[in-house]
């Protein structure tokens, strides 16, 4: 092998175990047919490069958003400084917008990496200096440039009558690709420094499905929301694979006894236990106070969109005060964004204060809706347990855990936070199931497991 | 069957396929390396006219498994002809069993379905598992030794081995979830919708009578559209129709009259419809 192969199959690897490190499972085998794609395809074209490692390494779409970071810090499109030195913030603010009037992707690359050159540094000493995309973008403001952008291309006569009105929304995305483009480079460039593999591991956004619910930004929750729809499809097809095998049930002794009385008492053809086909009752109890707002919506979604797996379902959402929003979801599910609104302002959720207090409104389901629990309810409380101080109210939970069926309690927070503060978790993990519940993959698994057949 | 990753677009072209670069590098790596192509993506976005476009340039037969619950092995594999038997052991009545019996399971009364088909023979073949993810779980177990060593095992014949591999194209629309063992043997291409450039010339292309300004403004406000949060965005194959709409209406520019009267070709929901309403802007439909 020759020294310039063997780099680049270091290289491969490194990018290979990077990729594992984010929780893509990539074999030896894919390593292998991605060696072999980088040896068909050469190194000169980056983005050949990319789309070719992609299919060999990557099994979903779901993976792209980890792969396409991770491969621009393996792979830079240039290393070291850009040539031209940065003129000043005008020149290049004049240059950016013509960039953006012309969409010229590639040329907004460049200015990308001529900007974090020039705006992005920051610190003198070795150890403390670095790449920052939010001061580039902080002192360069493109945003700004919206208003000149859409001025220019009217001049140009580039639009006219209907599609005009679109105008700004497209250059607002030109813009957020930029942005993106400079938070790229601003990696890169501290990678350069730091060392790639720290970076990699640290600074790249991970795969939906692992997202912390109580850290999704709001952009990331309505990446979330995006994966409802495929999750309950694949969940549905596992319960349904799961009621299958269990409706095939055990041997029902006296109608095989009785059937073999043709056979002259030997029996031939065991006969099995028919299941009726109950299914199950599903009552969801949501804090849907603003820590814990964004797990519980999604919980409400997936469950919703699940609904044909259960003969009915009731979901009840509280702060300090608990009410049915069942009504709410059914029409919330095509308008998910603005479903955490409604519940707010059409359930009566609160009185007196805004914060939440499991005691009373755990209290009040126990009282109030007492006929919503049965033998085949299997309940789901979704929330953190943090009762702002007031009294958790266990004999209520007692309560409910008697009457239904089944009790979990789904908590976003990791479990090594359980008991701190005003979390009262312990306690009502004394009571019924706790599960830790952080990301969607999580909330899959534990929905997959714990839903009765 | 491909020199480089140029030649593949080039080609796909003449045959009416444009290809985004990253579906011409992976047509190309799938060529080289000889690996099925698992190609994923929303509906209409081309993943089978993508395999049909490859079948057309290798000058190859295109074969069709087209899966849907419940195909199994005889419809993807091969069958055995009964009622061609029966007439062979009719016909044949003072002849032996082990005669009769050698006899009936040749290949004269195999039945060769679309898996079998793609394995025999020396022809160039393109081999289409359309709609993989309709299919159920056992279906993807025969793939897999279908679409790792080129072979299927008829017990009464023996193995029937590939010499001349064809190139395999599986469709999904991810509606289940597929094994991961079948997702090792391919390699993965995810075809989204296409940039505004690629998209006017697919609309160019399709619809050459329409003016080019108007199929850029078409191109634009189905860009807009899919930056909505529809319930069903539009593809590119709805994209072409509204352009053939429009044509027909005999529309020079989009105005808010035109748009208000053709959504429905763009969208398929009433919800959609209003919403795609009020962001633009239009009156009340």
């Amino acid at each position: 092998m020759t020294a310039a192969a063997s780099d680049v199959a270091a290289r491969l690897t490194d990018f290979v175990a990077a990729l594992r490190a984010h929780g893509i499972r990539i074999g030896t085998g894919e390593t292998v047919d991605a060696g072999r794609a980088v040896a068909a395809l050469g190194l000169a074209d980056r983005e050949r490069l990319r789309e070719g490692l992609a299919a060999t390494l990557l099994h979903g779409t779901g993976q792209r958003p980890v792969f396409d970071p991770v491969f621009d810090l393996y792979f830079p499109r240039g290393v070291g400084a850009p040539e031209e030195r940065p003129a000043d913030r005008d020149d290049l603010r004049d240059r950016l917008a013509k960039a953006l009037t012309a969409n010229d992707t590639a040329l907004m690359g460049r200015l990308a990496g001529e900007a974090v050159d020039g705006f992005g540094g920051y610190g003198s000493s070795p150890a403390s200096d670095g790449w920052s995309s939010y001061q580039t973008l902080d002192r360069l403001r493109p945003q700004t440039l919206l208003a000149r952008v859409r001025d220019d291309i009217r001049a140009q006569g580039g639009t006219s009558g209907f599609a005009d009105r679109l105008l700004d929304d497209e250059i607002r995305r030109r813009i957020e690709a930029f942005r993106a483009m400079v938070a790229t480079e601003a990696r890169r460039r501290v990678a350069e420094r730091r060392g790639r593999d720290e970076i990699a591991r640290r600074a790249v956004a991970p795969t939906a499905d692992r997202v912390d619910f109580l850290y999704a930004g709001r952009d990331r929750v309505a990446e979330l929301r995006r994966t409802v729809q495929p999750l309950a499809r694949k969940l549905a097809t596992r319960l349904a694979a799961r009621r299958r095998r269990a409706a095939r049930g055990t041997i029902d002794l006296r109608r095989t006894l009785r059937g073999s009385l043709s056979t002259g008492g030997v029996p031939m053809r065991p006969v099995l236990r028919r299941r009726r086909p109950a299914r199950p009752e599903l009552v969801l109890l949501c804090d849907v106070s603003g820590s814990v707002s964004g797990f519980s919506d999604f919980t409400m979604l997936l469950v919703q969109a699940l609904h044909d797996q259960f003969s009915k379902v009731r979901v009840f959402a509280f702060v300090n005060r608990i009410d049915e929003v069942t009504g709410l979801l059914r029409h919330g599910v095509a308008d998910p964004q603005g479903l955490g609104a409604r519940i707010q302002t059409e359930a009566t959720l609160t009185r007196w204060h805004g914060s939440s207090d499991y005691g009373v409104a755990l209290g009040e389901f126990a009282e109030h809706y007492a006929d919503a629990l049965g033998p085949r309810t299997t309940v789901f409380v979704l929330g953190d347990a943090r009762t702002n101080m007031s009294d958790p109210n266990l004999p209520a939970v007692r309560d409910i855990a008697e009457r239904a069926r089944r009790v979990y309690w789904l908590n976003p927070e990791p479990r090594t936070l359980w008991g701190t503060g005003d979390s009262a978790a312990p306690e009502y993990a004394g009571v019924v199931a706790m599960h830790e519940c952080r990301n969607v993959r999580q909330l899959g698994d534990l929905i997959a497991r714990l839903l009765p057949v | 069957m491909f020199t480089s990753v140029d030649e593949v677009s080039a080609r796909l072209a003449e045959t009416g396929y444009l290809a985004s670069p990253a579906v011409a590098t992976t047509v190309f790596l799938a060529d080289r390396l000889g690996k099925p192509l698992l190609v994923e993506g929303p509906a209409g976005v081309g993943k089978t006219e993508l395999a049909k476009a490859v079948a057309t340039i290798a000058g190859a037969e295109l074969i069709r498994l087209q899966c849907y619950e419940g195909v199994d092995e005889s419809r993807a594999l091969y069958e055995w002809n009964h009622a061609k038997q029966l007439l062979r052991i009719t016909a044949g009545r003072d002849e032996t069993w082990d005669e009769t019996r050698t006899d009936i399971f040749s290949a004269e009364f195999l039945l060769p379905r679309p898996l079998l088909t793609a394995i025999r023979g020396d022809t160039p073949k393109v081999l289409l598992i359309d709609e993989t993810d309709k299919a159920d779980v056992e279906v993807e177990g025969l793939l897999l030794e279908v679409l790792s060593d080129f072979q299927v095992t008829v017990p009464e014949l023996g193995t029937v081995t590939a010499t001349r591999r064809p190139f395999v194209v599986l469709t999904s629309n991810a509606s289940r979830e597929l094994s991961e063992a079948l997702r090792r043997r391919c390699l993965f291409l995810h075809i989204g919708f296409p940039d505004e450039e690629l998209e006017r010339r697919i609309v160019r292309l399709k619809v050459p009578d329409l003016d080019e300004a108007l199929a850029a403004s078409v191109v634009r406000v189905v860009g807009a559209l899919r930056a909505m949060d529809l319930r069903k965005v539009p593809s590119v194959a709805e994209t072409v129709d509204w352009a053939r709409t429009l044509l027909a209406l005999g529309a020079d520019t989009l105005d808010e009259t035109v748009v208000q009267a053709s959504l429905g070709v763009l969208l398929k929901h009433q919800d959609d419809v209003l919403k795609a309403a009020a962001k633009l802007d239009l009156d009340a439909v």
